[in-house]
């Protein structure tokens, strides 16, 4: 068993203190739910700093909360907050159909299906 | 106001970027035991190089000194590695590992809401590492596919002798994988959104 916690050099910052100690915005996401940038995102994108400017630049290609954690070494929880908070605020935008606590609904499953055979 | 003439294209036409909306996600969860081959799985079919994400736990333990009671929390972190294979112009599958270690239980929740299903990777010579996480599914009422990892080709198991092994039901499918082997993968979790279908019309 490999030892948890051994990631790489750098300040660390206590996780939360990125979102005021929140670990849930209005906006729940999933881990795999994509954002992408709205308009007002747009405007906003080279002018937001820190970690939210960092995800609203991102986001310029749909990113999933995963992806946003992978890529800017955020942990997920952080990531969903942060992202959820730009949801909010209007600068990200995702699927609304995405029912994050149901099951796949039969059509979208014979979609997946067709999808892969066609890979 | 003056209206504008309809040409002018409005900067209200949602989402910006790409233009149009978000893609729709869905996801299927990798799991088996500690270095079964999950991220050699995805690897196999991702269309990226699979990505780690990383949560960060606050584990509140008891001490073991009885005379103090301590209770001491720690900081830690938990990896978690995943890729994404895009299934036309909207819809994008992802493939989550699990965290090896079976502590982490509290992360599998979020992996699990809304899954497809999961497919549990076994090597059959350490079958009992993969007995959490079949526990786990049965409990969740979550489709799952058994898929024996053999890395050379051959099983030294039969797949009778494995469903026995596990006690799973009859309807579940057990199949035989090769984890580095994209077409080998990819018939896999064919078959498990087969077997999510056949569950989801029953």
């Amino acid at each position: 068993m490999s030892p948890p916690g051994t990631d790489g050099a750098g300040l660390r910052v206590r996780p939360y203190a990125m979102t005021g100690g929140r670990t849930r915005s209005n906006t729940e996401l999933a881990i795999e739910t994509i954002l992408v940038r709205t308009a007002a995102g747009d405007v906003r994108a080279e002018r937001m700093s820190m970690e939210r400017g960092d995800i609203l630049r991102l986001c310029r290609e749909p990113s999933s909360v995963a992806e946003i954690s992978a890529h800017l070494h955020l942990p997920l929880g952080v990531a969903r907050v942060l992202a959820g908070d730009l949801c909010d605020e209007g600068f990200l935008d995702f699927n609304r159909e995405h029912a994050t606590s149901e099951r796949p609904s039969l059509r979208l499953l014979e979609r997946v299906f067709d999808g892969l055979q066609a890979l | 106001m003056v209206s504008r003439p309809s040409e002018m294209s409005p900067a209200d036409a949602g989402p910006g970027g790409g233009g149009g909306p978000a893609p729709l996600p869905v996801k299927i969860v990798i799991a088996g035991g500690f270095a079964v081959g999950k991220t050699t799985f995805v690897g196999s079919i991702s269309e990226i190089e699979p990505l780690t994400t990383e949560a960060a736990l606050t584990k509140v333990s008891e001490g073991i000194d009885d005379t103090s009671k301590v209770v001491t929390k720690t900081s830690t972190t938990v990896a978690m590695d995943f890729g994404r294979i895009g299934l036309g112009e909207d819809l994008v599958l992802y493939l989550f590992g699990t965290p090896g270690q079976d502590r982490f239980w509290f992360m599998w929740d979020d992996l699990v809401r809304g899954a497809i299903g999961a497919v549990v990777l076994i090597d059959t010579r350490r079958l009992e590492d993969c007995f959490p996480a079949v526990d786990y599914f049965e409990e969740a009422g979550l489709p799952f596919v058994v898929a024996m990892n053999c890395f050379d080709g051959t099983a030294s198991h039969t797949p009778e002798a494995v469903r026995e092994a596990l006690g799973i039901s009859i309807d579940t499918p057990i199949v035989l994988t090769d984890a580095r082997d994209r077409v080998s993968t990819k018939s896999t979790l064919i078959e498990l959104v087969q077997h999510a279908l056949a569950r989801a019309t029953v």
